[in-house]
């Protein structure tokens, strides 16, 4: 899968040395903090072109990578 | 009393907060800077910190989530390097760089701008309230209001009357502060007020615990935390807020009372020289690199 592939190359760079799994919190094991959410926000806009709007801007999007997958997968079909 | 519409002078750290806090709250505020490239910067910021807060409120009910949409909101803020547009404004809140030279004509153009009704609040954790005032010919609507970082999130602030202020005055910005959901403690005017003149001493006394191998910061710091339930120690305190800041506000104390008490740690100022300054710099009395 392209886009899970993007979301972990984006990841490897602050999860050193840690093998984090698709349904993994990403907020839970310490390595970022709940502003390191809006990094996340900005990476998806940029990469995948599309616009996160108010009703999609919920931690719970951002928490796993299978949920910023799905969400990616979303708003890709919807603009595509 | 109505403020429909707000000054806000200065786009830095506090003036994009206070900006921010006054929009959430239905104002129509005008943001001036004197570059269109800082109005770009705090309207960006603006709009990340409002993108976050919506993410991180657990409902959009939540007292402390932002009424109305992103957008909704930032429309609200005019961001200007045209003080014209302050002709028919309520109020205005000041948080421009806190030395007199930035200041004293950013009051002076003010004063000649806006109507005789504006309230001029100065957003400061260290400038004398009096002397702003005499920098204006309406010295008893000159008053002090030392926002806490980050202004939307808190709900405290310290208000101080300058030697002129009037009690309307002081009427008038409790009731502007409470159309921006926030509460105040008024105090007379004095070098550091009341919140950094204890706690910039506590900073400086912790820092010489260190200096003179009485503990650790981490000791210092949980001692604070678990025995007197602070939410946070001064040294980690000491470290959000910046160590050059710090410094700077110990030597404001210091010149003003000309009192011993005062004098800075000589590790503070040591620190500050070798550019450990805290969070911002990755290294103070705590570590904070990755």
């Amino acid at each position: 899968m392209d886009v899970k592939l993007k979301i972990k190359q984006f990841l490897a760079r602050y999860f050193k040395d840690y093998n984090l799994q698709d349904d993994e919190d990403i907020f839970s094991l310490g390595f970022v903090n709940s502003l390191f959410a809006m990094q996340l926000v900005m990476f998806v806009e940029q990469t995948f072109q599309i616009a996160i709007a108010d009703e999609d801007l919920n931690i719970d999007n951002f928490r796993t990578i299978n949920a910023l997958s799905s969400l990616i997968q979303r708003k890709l079909v919807v603009t595509g | 009393m109505n403020f429909e519409i707000v000054g806000v002078i200065g786009a830095g750290v506090m003036g994009v907060g206070v900006a921010q806090s006054l929009a959430q709250t239905q104002h129509q505020v005008i943001l001036v800077d004197v570059s269109d490239q800082i109005l770009a910067k705090a309207k960006a910021d603006i709009r990340n910190n409002l993108r976050l807060a919506r993410m991180l409120s657990k409902s959009p009910t939540q007292s402390s989530a932002p009424l109305g949409g992103v957008d909704e909101i930032l429309a609200r803020i005019t961001f200007t390097t045209d003080y014209a547009g302050l002709k028919d404004a309520d109020f205005v809140v000041e948080n421009v760089t806190e030395k007199w030279e930035v200041k004293q004509p950013v009051y002076a153009q003010l004063d000649a701008v806006c109507p005789a009704r504006c309230v001029f609040a100065a957003d400061t954790s260290c400038f004398p309230i009096t002397r702003l005032g005499a920098a204006t010919h309406r010295p008893d609507r000159v008053i002090g209001m030392h926002f806490m970082n980050p202004v939307p999130q808190k709900t405290m602030v310290e208000v101080i009357r300058g030697y002129h202020t009037s009690e309307a005055t002081i009427e008038t910005a409790k009731a502007f502060l409470a159309g921006m959901g926030k509460e105040c403690i008024v105090v007379n005017d004095a070098p550091g007020f009341v919140s950094n003149r204890v706690l910039m001493l506590t900073v400086n006394e912790a820092a010489y615990l260190v200096h003179e191998h009485v503990s650790t910061p981490q000791d210092i710091d949980r001692l604070f935390r678990e025995c007197f339930g602070h939410k946070m120690g001064p040294l980690e305190t000491a470290d959000l807020i910046g160590l050059d800041t710090i410094l700077y506000s110990i030597e404001v104390l210091h010149e003003s009372f000309n009192d011993s008490k005062y004098r800075p740690c000589p590790l503070l100022k040591q620190m500050v020289d070798a550019g450990q300054l805290g969070r911002k710099s990755g290294q103070g009395f705590h570590s904070y690199l990755a």
